[in-house]
């Protein structure tokens, strides 16, 4: 099982992946990084783990694993 | 389908929000190490927002005069021939200082590959005019738009290189999925011409900058694709196999 992963300490808030996501399963909902930007949310039960977010995404804040190596 | 950062991505970059660059970093990284390229890569760069990259990226980098990369990256290859050798180079820093360098290393056809990042300005100095500023575009040094009367028209690199006998030529963008992906197979290309030997390869890449041109990210994509890719049109220009 493949599980997406956010790292918000790096998102900028530019909002590629919210625009580009087939699902529509993200938001700009998460909450304010330590550098101060919008972060966004992931709707697990949309995700299809298709990786589009971590290609348009210029700050690296995706990763798609599998579950159990998350950490 | 597993998607990990590159290992030489290993610390976050500097980029503005929205900036292409992270893309074409990541994208580039991607590359060299699909091609077990990213033990041995050199990468040469000169000033401009292209000069962070020697903190946070995992390769060896040497940092030129100001657009000078390109005639530093010749001079390593033809040292370390069998190293991958690119130079990573802003449009005002290969089309406007170091125009020269960027010619003749085109023109003498050297083994090298050059990834130009096209943002219409000069974007780590705040947003001044460069070469490629289209017409009537205003920016800190053309305050009342680009006077094409006075400064002359946008170059246009595909166009002036498409005359000379280089390996492999081609523009591409960042502004969806499939646009990536097509200029992640534009810079395998040019990546593969360099290691078959077969000569000069640039892949120029139109990459929003939201900070100096006032606009938010997704503005900034929209203007490329109604405004800059009609006068720099995508696709590949030289050895693309048509």
């Amino acid at each position: 099982m493949e599980k997406l992963i956010i790292h918000r300490e790096s998102c900028k808030g530019c909002q590629y992946c919210i625009v580009n996501c087939p699902k529509e399963a993200l938001t700009m909902t998460g909450p304010i990084n330590i550098a101060g930007y919008m972060t966004t949310e992931v709707d697990a039960d949309k995700c299809i783990t298709c990786g589009i977010c971590y290609n348009v995404c210029p700050d690296y804040v995706y990763e798609i694993l599998e579950e159990e190596a998350k950490a | 389908m597993k998607k990990r950062r590159s290992k030489i991505l290993y610390v976050d970059h500097k980029f503005c929000p929205g900036c292409g660059h992270g893309i074409v970093n990541r994208l580039v990284a991607e590359v060299l190490e699909e091609m077990n390229e990213d033990k041995g890569a050199i990468c040469a760069v000169a000033v401009g927002c292209s000069s962070l990259m020697p903190d946070t990226y995992g390769v060896d980098i040497v940092q030129s005069q100001h657009g000078r990369a390109a005639a530093v990256a010749v001079g390593i290859k033809r040292c370390r021939p069998d190293n991958m050798v690119f130079s990573y180079q802003g449009d005002g820093d290969a089309l406007a200082i170091g125009f020269s360098e960027t010619m003749y290393a085109a023109i003498r056809n050297e083994n090298i590959t050059v990834i130009l990042i096209n943002n219409n300005n000069f974007g780590m100095t705040g947003g001044q005019m460069s070469p490629t500023t289209l017409e009537n575009q205003r920016t800190t040094t053309s305050p009342y738009g680009r006077d094409v009367s006075l400064t002359g028209k946008p170059l246009d690199v595909m166009k002036l290189m498409g005359t000379l006998d280089v390996a492999y030529l081609a523009r591409g963008t960042l502004t969806d999925i499939k646009e990536i992906t097509k200029t992640k197979k534009y810079i395998r290309k040019a990546f593969e011409a360099q290691k078959n030997k077969a000569g000069y390869s640039l892949v120029e890449i139109l990459s929003p900058c939201p900070t100096n041109w006032g606009m938010t990210p997704l503005n900034a994509c929209k203007h490329i694709n109604q405004v800059v890719q009609s006068v720099y049109p995508l696709g590949e220009y030289q050895g693309g196999g048509k």
